[in-house]
C-alpha cells in the first residue's frame, strides 16, 4: 500500500493572549469553525477530529477533550472519531501528525486537527508547576527543577561552550517581538529592545522574563484532505510534504549532550527525507522558542546553522524576515503566545499563511517551502513538518 | 434636595515601608517591583491602630472643620474590608468618639475597596430624601497582604470621612452611577488572615472593565466628558492602573495629579478614593467639577459627578490637617518591625 499525499485546505485560529471572556470550548470551536469555513467544507464532510492539548485536566479540570470538542462542534450526532493527543509542548504538532497519518493511510478523507489550551484560569505558580510536569517528575521536578531553570542550565552551558552572549539571547526576543508586531493575532504586538530583555526581571539566571514565552489562552486548527482532492475545495491548498517525529530521554541530564536536542535533529532528518528537501531549501520556519535559548538550539539542530553559531546568526539578522531563513514570522511562542496544545497548530497556520502569500506585512517574499518545529519538554519529543506550496 | 459634602477629614498612619525593604526579604528586586507598581512607599498602621482608630481620626478632623452639632448626625456608615470585629460594628465606636450617639443609625459596610463610596451613596439617599440632616460616610482600611505575595508591596492603611448634608455644602454631589457584576477577582473568606486573588485577572476583566463601564455610564447620565472636570480620582491599587484608566478615558495627568496618592502611601483599599477625593478638596476652587470612580473587587464601581461650591471659600479647612500634611513626615520601618506591627510574627501562646 502506498501512502497518499496530504494537503492543508483550511486554517483558522483565535487571537492568543488573556482570553478572559472565552472558555476552553469557546476558543476550540472558534478556531475549528474558522478553519472549516476557510476550507469551504460543511460539517458532514468531516470524518475525524484530532485535538492537541497538554493539560486541560489541570488547567481547567476537564479531561475527555476529544469528545468535548466534537460535541460542541455539533458533531456528536455524527459519532465521528475524536481523539485527544498529548506530548506536552509538542501536543499540537503531534496531533497534526496523527491527522496526517489518518489521511495518508486512506482511512479518512477529511480530518480537522485542532489544538487548544486555556492557561490563564490558574495562578502563575500553579501554571509553572503544570508546565514543569513536561519534565521528569521523579528525577527533575521533584528535586526542584522548573522548566525555566532547566532551560537556564542549557543557556548557561551554551554561553560557556560556544561563547553565546547575553545580547544574542536578547536578540531572539527582539526579533520575535518585531515579527509579532506585524501579526494581529499575536499576544504581544509591541517591539522591544535588547535593554527591555536585559533589564527585565530575573527568572532563572541567565534567563529573564523577556527570555520566556508567556502563558496564553488560544486555539488553532487546520483541515486536511488527500492532496489529489484538494482542488475540489480550494485553490490555496498547501502540501504537507514531510512529517518527522522523534523522542529522547525524558530527563535532560540523561542526554548525550544538553546543548543539542537530538530529537529535533532526527525528526527533521526524517521530515526532510520524506519531503525530498534539505534545510537550505526552507524559506520560512516556525520553531519552538519557548525560551530564547530554545530558538538558538532549534536553528542549530534543524541544520540551518552549525552547532554553536545560532546566537551569532541571530545577532547578524540571518533569521529575521529578510534573512537566510525567516524564523518565527508569527512572533513565535515568545510574542505570538504559547497556549501549549495550540502552539503546534498555530505554527502550521502561520506556515500555510506564508506559503499562500497571505501574511501581510510579515510576508516572506516568494516563500515556497516552510517548516514547523514543535518540542515537548526539554526536547524529549520533537515533531517537524515540511510544507510546500502546491 | 441639593445634597453633598459639608466637611471631610483624612487620616493615614505615619509608618512606611519601601518596596526595596520588602523585596530584600523575599529575594525580589523590590526597586523594579516598586517602579512597576509606581509605589515608592506604603503606609503601615501602628501597633495600636486599626480601621476604627483610623475612622475616628478622620471623623474628628471632619468635625473640627465645621460647627455642626454632632447630635444632628443621624447616620454613620463605615466602609472597610478590615473591620476589626467580624461581629460588632466599627461605626458605634466612631459615633461615641464624635459624640453623635445615641439618636442615630449605624452600620458597617463591606464591598472590598469601594465600601466607603457605598457609604456616601447611602448617606446621599437619606439626606437627599429629607430623612436625616447629616450622615457620615467613612472609608477606612488596614488592608492585608500575605507575606511574599505581590499584594504585600501595595496593601496599606488609611481612610477619610465625609459629612453629607444639605446645608453649607462645599461640594455638591450632582450625580451618582454604579456598575456591578459578580466577578470573583479578589476575596477573603471568614477566618482567613489574607485575601486570595486572581493575579492578572484582577486587571482587564475586573478593575478596567468596571471602572471604564462605570465612568462611561456616569458621563452619559451627567451629559459630561473628561474636559468638563478640573480633577478626577480613580481607585488606585497601584499607580499604573489609575494612570492607565485615566488615559483610556481621556483625562490628562494634570487632572489626576491631586488625587493620586498611591505612589507615597500605597493602596488604602476602602480609603483610596475617599482619601484621593479629600486631597482634591484640599486644593479645589469654587466651580471645579470633580469626577470620582471607586472600584471594589467582586466586583463593582461607584462614580460621582461633583461640583465644588462657593461655600468652600468660607470653609475652615485649616482647622484640621490636609492630606498632604497628614502624609508628610513619615517614619520608615524595616521589615522586622513591619512584620511585628502587622501581626505577621507568631508570638506563640498569644
Amino acid at each position: 500500500m502506498t501512502m497518499r499525499k496530504v494537503a492543508v485546505i483550511g486554517v483558522g485560529d483565535t487571537k492568543f493572549g488573556e482570553l478572559w471572556d472565552a472558555s476552553f470550548r469557546d476558543i476550540g470551536i472558534r478556531a475549528g469553525l474558522s478553519a472549516v469555513e476557510d476550507a469551504n467544507i460543511t460539517a458532514e464532510k468531516i470524518d475525524a477530529v484530532f485535538v492537541g492539548n497538554m493539560s486541560a485536566g489541570r488547567f481547567i479540570e476537564q479531561e475527555h477533550i476529544g469528545a468535548l470538542i466534537a460535541d460542541y462542534a455539533g458533531l456528536a450526532r455524527d459519532h465521528i472519531p475524536a481523539t485527544r493527543v498529548e506530548a506536552a509542548g509538542a501536543s499540537g504538532g503531534l496531533a497534526l501528525r496523527q491527522g496526517y497519518m489518518a489521511i495518508a493511510s486512506g482511512l479518512h478523507d477529511i480530518v480537522v486537527v485542532g489544538g487548544a489550551e486555556k492557561m490563564m484560569d490558574v495562578s502563575d505558580v500553579a501554571s509553572a508547576f503544570i508546565q514543569s510536569s513536561a519534565a521528569d517528575q521523579e528525577w527533575e521536578t521533584e528535586l526542584g527543577a522548573t522548566f525555566p531553570s532547566l532551560h537556564a542550565l542549557i543557556a548557561r552551558r551554551h554561553m560557556h561552550e560556544h561563547g553565546t552572549t547575553r545580547e544574542q539571547l536578547a536578540d531572539v526576543a527582539v526579533k520575535n517581538h518585531r515579527h509579532g508586531s506585524m501579526n494581529p493575532k499575536a499576544q504581544f504586538q509591541k517591539e522591544i529592545t535588547r535593554d527591555t530583555v536585559i533589564g527585565s526581571l530575573m527568572v532563572s539566571s541567565p534567563l529573564r522574563m523577556f527570555d520566556c514565552a508567556p502563558s496564553s489562552d488560544g486555539a488553532a486548527a487546520v483541515v486536511l484532505c488527500p492532496l489529489d482532492q484538494a482542488k475540489k475545495y480550494t485553490d490555496s491548498a498547501v502540501e504537507i510534504a514531510g512529517t518527522g517525529q522523534a523522542s529522547d530521554t525524558l530527563a535532560l541530564h540523561h542526554r548525550r549532550d544538553i546543548l543539542a536536542f537530538d530529537a529535533t535533529r532526527v525528526a527533521a532528518e526524517r521530515a526532510f527525507k520524506m519531503a525530498g528537501v534539505a534545510h537550505k531549501d526552507i524559506d520560512v520556519a516556525e520553531v519552538h522558542d519557548n525560551f530564547t535559548i530554545s530558538e538558538i538550539l532549534a536553528i542549530e539542530d534543524l541544520g540551518f546553522f552549525k552547532k554553536g553559531e545560532g546566537g551569532k546568526a541571530t545577532e547578524e539578522g540571518r533569521t529575521s524576515l529578510e534573512g537566510d531563513v525567516a524564523v518565527n514570522t508569527s512572533g513565535g511562542l515568545k510574542a505570538r503566545g504559547d497556549p501549549i496544545g495550540a502552539t503546534g497548530l498555530a505554527q502550521a497556520v502561520e506556515i500555510v499563511t506564508q506559503l499562500r502569500g497571505k501574511a501581510g506585512k510579515r510576508q516572506v517574499k516568494d516563500a515556497s517551502v516552510g517548516l514547523t518545529h514543535n518540542v515537548g519538554g526539554t526536547g524529549a519529543t520533537a515533531v517537524v513538518h515540511v510544507f510546500r506550496r502546491f | 434636595m441639593e445634597a453633598g459634602i459639608v466637611s471631610y477629614g483624612a487620616y493615614v498612619p505615619r509608618y512606611r515601608i519601601a518596596p526595596e525593604e520588602i523585596g530584600k526579604v523575599w529575594g525580589v528586586d523590590g526597586k523594579s517591583m516598586g517602579k512597576g507598581l509606581m509605589i515608592s512607599s506604603k503606609s503601615i498602621p501602628g501597633p495600636d491602630e486599626d480601621t476604627i482608630t483610623i475612622a475616628v481620626e478622620a471623623a474628628r478632623s471632619m468635625m473640627k472643620r465645621v460647627d455642626v452639632d454632632p447630635q444632628d448626625i443621624e447616620a454613620i456608615y463605615v466602609g472597610s474590608e478590615s473591620h476589626p470585629y467580624a461581629v460588632k460594628p466599627s461605626g458605634t465606636i466612631v459615633a461615641e468618639a464624635i459624640e453623635a450617639s445615641p439618636d442615630l443609625t449605624v452600620a458597617d459596610f463591606e464591598f472590598a475597596c469601594k465600601a466607603g463610596t457605598a457609604a456616601i451613596q447611602a448617606c446621599m439617599g437619606l439626606v437627599g430624601s429629607g430623612h436625616i440632616k447629616y450622615g457620615v460616610a467613612i472609608g477606612a482600611d488596614t488592608s492585608q497582604g500575605a507575606p511574599g505575595d505581590p499584594l504585600e508591596y501595595s496593601a496599606s492603611a488609611g481612610g477619610a470621612a465625609f459629612l453629607i448634608g444639605s446645608k453649607k455644602v462645599i461640594a455638591r454631589i450632582d450625580g451618582m452611577y454604579s456598575y456591578t457584576t459578580d466577578t470573583p477577582d479578589f476575596w477573603r473568606r471568614e477566618g482567613q488572615m489574607y485575601p486570595s486573588h486572581g493575579g492578572r485577572f484582577t486587571g482587564e476583566p475586573a478593575y478596567f472593565k468596571h471602572i471604564l463601564s462605570c465612568a462611561k455610564g456616569m458621563f452619559a447620565k451627567a451629559g459630561t466628558s473628561p474636559k468638563d472636570y478640573a480633577h478626577a480620582v480613580f481607585h488606585q491599587p497601584n499607580g499604573k492602573f489609575p494612570t492607565r484608566v485615566a488615559k483610556q478615558l481621556g483625562f490628562s495627568d494634570a487632572q489626576i495629579k491631586a488625587g493620586l496618592l498611591v505612589p507615597l502611601i500605597g493602596n488604602t483599599y476602602s480609603g483610596a478614593v475617599p482619601l484621593g477625593l479629600a486631597a482634591i478638596l484640599d486644593e479645589a476652587k469654587p466651580g471645579d467639577r470633580v469626577f470620582a470612580v471607586a472600584y471594589g473587587s467582586g466586583a463593582g464601581s461607584d462614580a460621582f459627578d461633583i461640583t465644588v461650591t462657593d461655600e468652600i471659600k468660607s470653609f475652615a479647612r485649616d482647622r484640621a490637617p490636609t492630606v498632604k500634611q497628614v502624609i508628610e513626615n513619615p517614619k520608615f520601618l524595616d521589615y522586622a518591625h513591619y512584620a511585628k506591627f502587622r501581626g505577621k510574627i507568631n508570638l506563640g501562646g498569644g
